[in-house]
């Protein structure tokens, strides 16, 4: 199917900075940027600070009386104890209990409630939502108004500073501010990302992105704030080992095999998913691997021990700041144990790896 | 974009140096930049036989694999072991990083020299 390809309201701004455009999730969005490449971009998220345009995502409201108790159903958190200013992250599933998405829901409000899912699958989601929505409640899909930057890197907070009062940047992980202007525009500031480094996701109106995304660049200069594109989003988000939907994740997978069984929370009464993942059972596991061998593993290569095929790659790159190749594999569970040496087959040649604790990488806090 | 003078060119983006009965391989400054960081050269062994067209190693760069292909037939004579410990010197000095050293060449004469392949490069853009 043929769509034409979507911008997002920082297309001109990617442009003007040299940004290398191509296709993802239905958009047009900078792979990296003509002045960094990569690995610099990796290397300033780490080491400094980065911004990436993730306005691609998809964002809806959930609200009224029976707002609660939906999310209970369609999600495996709990959200019972939300309160309001926190996010929590959650897999949702189909009744076999494979993954619609994982995204991550916003307490607004009590009845009011703000869900941030990927891009690729945000029609699904609502479309799936719509339909097993229950009592009083409505679902809006704002995604088309709202631009979303993520601001990363151990100095994300020093460049917020220079633009927002402190009282309205939020303090703790997995908090957020709901109105809190930056440099004078107003954006929901969340301290989330998808880095594995300290960081801020910018919620704002389309109209109001460029600006944004323009002072932030100015007022991030003096700390080697450079803008960064959706190939270090995607090293980045690798060496921190968080899974991504459609490899780690997808609708044959339970959550429990991806290694998210601290976002299902059995004790729930129910919810849709839950009976299928109990029955599934753990036969499979998400494992890292080191690559021992010569060579970079990508996605849907096959893995082997001796001559058994146990599983598949499910995402692999080279780790710019570990400095070394790695991959995530989904295996038979059998052999999940770390220091289990296997075989990755690459085009037709097996290079060795070994599997690793999760993450490969995890900043000092 | 950088294109030296004095080496040919395929439509594929490698170039070759002739040094006599032998000649030397590597990518272009196009194909460099194209590709991005190149972490990983799958460095093909002394005595294998490559034909033109065909690929005969590929590369990694941070993104992506590329397939290389063969500006010219011939058999690998020496293969640039430097590009083991450190690929990303194809990078920052593409003339520089050869990948291979053929002898027995064929095909030369379907190469483009400098000037053409900058037209090359530049209709591509």
């Amino acid at each position: 199917m043929e769509e034409k390809l979507l911008r997002t309201p920082l297309y001109e701004c990617h442009l003007a900075a040299g940004g290398k455009i191509v296709p993802f999730a239905g958009y047009e969005l900078p792979v990296q940027y003509e002045k960094s490449g990569v690995i610099t971009e990796h290397m300033a998220v780490r080491e400094k600070v980065g911004m990436f345009d993730v306005s691609h995502m998809g964002e809806v409201i959930l609200s009224g009386p029976d707002a609660l108790a939906n999310l209970q159903n369609l999600m495996t958190n709990d959200y019972s104890d939300l309160a309001d200013g926190f996010v929590r992250y959650s897999p949702m599933c189909y009744e076999n209990g494979g993954v619609v998405d994982d995204l991550l829901v916003y307490k607004l409000e009590d009845n009011l409630y703000y869900i941030v899912v990927n891009a690729s699958n945000r029609h699904k989601d609502v479309e799936w939502m719509q339909k097993n929505l229950k009592g009083d409640v409505q679902l809006k899909d704002i995604s088309d108004d709202v631009a979303q930057i993520a601001l990363q890197g151990p100095l994300a907070e020093a460049v917020l500073k220079k633009l927002a009062a402190e009282s309205d940047i939020p303090q703790k992980n997995y908090t957020f501010v709901r109105k809190a202007p930056v440099g004078g525009i107003d954006c929901l500031i969340s301290r989330t990302g998808y880095t594995g480094e300290d960081g801020f996701e910018l919620y704002t109106a389309n109209a109001d992105a460029p600006a944004l995304w323009n002072k932030l660049l100015e007022a991030g200069e003096e700390f080697g704030l450079i803008p960064c594109g959706l190939g270090a989003r995607d090293t980045l988000r690798m060496e921190a080992a968080m899974p991504l939907y459609g490899h780690e994740m997808d609708e044959t997978i339970s959550p429990w095999e991806t290694g998210l069984g601290w976002a299902v929370k059995m004790a729930k009464e129910d919810f849709i998913g839950k009976a299928a993942i109990e029955a599934t059972g753990r036969p499979r596991a998400r494992v890292g691997l080191k690559i021992t061998g010569r060579g970079i593993v990508r996605e849907h290569c096959d893995v082997y021990v001796g001559d058994q095929k146990i599983g598949h790659s499910t995402s692999g790159t080279h780790c710019p700041y570990l400095g070394m190749p790695v991959a995530m594999a989904l295996v038979d569970a059998a052999y999940k144990e770390v220091g289990t040496q296997m075989e990755v087959e690459v085009r037709g040649r097996r290079i060795s790896a070994e599997v690793v604790k999760l993450p490969f990488y995890k900043r000092e806090k | 974009m950088n294109i030296m003078q004095g080496l040919l060119y395929s439509k594929t983006h490698e170039w070759v140096k002739v040094e006599g009965d032998r000649v030397r391989v590597g990518l272009s400054d196009f194909a460099q930049h194209e590709m991005g960081d190149i972490v990983f050269v799958n460095l093909p062994e002394e005595g294998d036989m490559v034909t033109a067209g065909e690929a005969f190693t590929d590369i990694e760069s941070v993104k992506a694999v590329s397939d290389v292909y063969a500006p010219v037939s011939g058999r690998i004579v020496a293969v640039n072991e430097e590009l083991a410990d450190d690929p990303a010197l194809i990078n920052s000095d593409c003339y520089e990083a050869w990948i291979v050293e053929l002898e027995e060449v064929g095909g030369l004469d379907d190469l483009m020299d400098s000037t053409a392949y900058e037209t090359f490069v530049a209709s591509a853009e």
